[in-house]
């Protein structure tokens, strides 16, 4: 057993461990070893914990049995899951974070003595409080993550349900969660404390179904954040300064990725939260069904094109990940390389289900990412590009957020494809994207566009390149 | 007048916010992805709370309603643990520089 002011100290290097895992991301070069901090952390926070119990008996072997059957699971998911599917898999493990501070602060709710919190339905007020928006929060994580995690899976439809009276009901719950942590701290009621976390589900639940497919790089930021809140919560609860400082760090990162992607978007966070866009739009775009001529052309064409090129850029967006077509992409990329082409990708914030998306792909099918730029930083070479390559992305490359106020993508920070000498896009179909909204690119002197599937068609590309 | 360690927690707690909100704002974005993943790993030092939680039982029996619960969060945390760093690290395993010699 080891004192409280020891442990502390060493929960304290935890956490700038897990400072310096994050720092650690500023560059490709350093992550590897900010994960290897964060590992490190995570260790001593673990072992510190069992020193300071100092209880080994037949208890600790449980605990251990416990972490290996958890580890062996995690484990096995992380190796098996394959890229295109990372943001259900962020999503399923925020709700894991959120449903195991759940637990912890029912836990600490039922038997404080063990926290030295006080005595079971004597618990000090502070704690309460800490307590139990640890379990609100965490409620809502995990209610929210389940949701997200069905949609991006695909189980779940992906279009926003809004019904009647959905904003007041919302309302009302999140005042009614107020309500019961002010009873719950002042009766100290075991059932209040149920009744706290049954509403925190239901809210979790009702504030993710409103939001639309592609507003789920938002939504998964912002889950991140809840879960950070959530951990934070339980920290004060605990006193753990490991906890606490994690807490922070997480619940600030996602709140900035949260901001990053709805500015990528042009909307605002709460625009993005009472949800329902995509839903309402689609009407608005039947106006415009008058027939308009495009240009379609087939692999011949495209591999022509590219091959009387000097220079190519790709715009990857989602429809990349679900064709799976990022390896056969590399695979022309390479052929064009070969060819004394100069190829780079131009990535849209928000394009994916989650932020970095494309970018992890593109690095799954071993693109260099010193190839893969950011919209500010490639946007002004489009117009010396001879091929703009659009594969799966339609909405950050539709000029109409540039030109027309009435859009409701207008403002919209888009990648300038236009201003390439041709574009090549690579679609299913004519269908308006996600927004609902035609894109001009289509109709354009200089676009042809290739109707198939993304692999399919990269693929033969490359055979005739 | 003491002061009470709430203020100091909170003073951490805030601090934090702040490394948290410059740290995150120099991580690159091509690397956001695996940020959501290693702050999913690190958030489940959660862990902490749930070990106690399952080993606070009376020494009648090992499980009770509580430890349960602690037993069931130290599992979730684990998942998150192993399964949030092992895919961090295959993810960054795979982001390349350009070979020089083509």
């Amino acid at each position: 057993m080891i004192s409280a002011n020891l442990s502390a100290l060493f929960y304290l290097v935890s956490g700038v461990l897990f400072i310096l895992a994050l720092r650690g991301l500023s560059s490709p070069e350093t992550s590897r070893q900010g994960n290897l901090f964060g590992i490190l952390g995570m260790i001593i926070a673990i072992t510190v914990t069992f020193f300071s119990i100092g209880n080994f008996s037949t208890g600790l072997i449980l605990v251990l049995i416990f972490i290996t059957l958890g580890g062996s699971l995690g484990a096995f998911i992380a190796y098996k899951i394959p890229m295109t599917a990372m943001p259900e898999l962020v999503a399923g493990f925020h709700s894991l974070v959120g449903l195991a501070a759940v637990f912890v602060a029912i836990s600490a709710f039922l038997n404080p003595n063990a926290f030295n919190l006080g005595s079971p339905g004597n618990i000090k007020l502070g704690s309460l409080i800490e307590m139990s928006i640890g379990a609100a929060v965490g409620a809502i994580t995990f209610s929210g993550s389940i949701i997200a995690f069905l949609k991006l899976q695909g189980i779940m439809s992906g279009s926003p349900i809004t019904f009647k009276g959905q904003h007041p009901l919302n309302g009302l719950i999140l005042v009614s969660i107020v309500m019961l942590i002010f009873l719950l701290c002042k009766t100290q009621s075991t059932n209040l404390f149920w009744a706290l976390l049954i509403v925190s589900f239901l809210i979790g639940f009702l504030i993710i179904i409103p939001i639309g497919g592609a507003d789920m790089p938002v939504v998964i930021s912002m889950l991140n954040s809840y879960s950070g809140w959530a951990a934070a919560g339980i920290g004060f609860t605990l006193e753990n300064t490991a906890l606490i400082i994690t807490g922070a760090l997480v619940g600030s990162s996602g709140a900035i990725l949260s901001y990053i992607m709805c500015k990528g978007m042009n909307r605002s966070f709460f625009n993005v939260i009472l949800g329902g866009f995509g839903a309402t739009d689609q009407s608005s775009s039947s106006r415009n069904k008058e027939q308009r001529p495009v240009k379609s052309g087939n692999a011949d064409d495209a591999a022509f094109l590219m091959k009387n090129a000097s220079s190519v850029i790709i715009v990857p967006g989602y429809g990349m990940a679900v064709a799976q077509a990022q390896h056969a992409l590399r695979e022309m990329v390479d052929t064009l390389k070969k060819n004394d082409i100069k190829v780079s990708y131009a990535i849209h914030p928000v394009a994916g289900r989650m932020p970095g998306h494309m970018n992890v792909l593109l690095a799954e099918a071993n693109v260099p990412y010193d190839e893969v730029f950011e919209l500010e930083e490639i946007n002004n070479d489009f117009a010396n590009a001879d091929v703009a390559f659009v594969i799966g992305a339609n909405d950050v490359t539709n000029p109409v957020a540039k030109t027309d106020p009435q859009s409701p993508i207008y403002g919209m920070p888009v990648l300038d494809v236009e201003k390439c000498k041709s574009v090549l896009f690579v679609k299913r179909s004519l269908s308006p994207g996600y927004a609902g909204i035609d894109n001009d690119l289509f109709y354009k002197e200089n676009t042809l566009m290739l109707f198939a599937d993304a692999k399919k068609m990269t693929e033969d590309i490359t055979k005739n390149l | 007048m003491e002061i009470d360690p709430f203020i100091f927690r909170l003073s951490i707690f805030i601090l934090s916010i702040f490394i948290g909100y410059y740290v995150v704002w120099s991580v690159t974005p091509s690397l956001h992805t695996p940020l959501m993943s290693v702050t999913n790993a690190i958030s489940s030092v959660i862990i902490v709370g749930a070990i106690i939680a399952g080993l606070a039982s009376n020494s009648e029996s090992i499980f009770n309603i509580s430890s349960i619960f602690g037993f069931l969060a130290i599992s979730l945390a684990a998942i998150n643990i192993f399964g949030g760093f092992l895919v961090t690290q295959r993810m960054l395993a795979m982001y390349k520089k350009k070979k020089k010699d083509k």
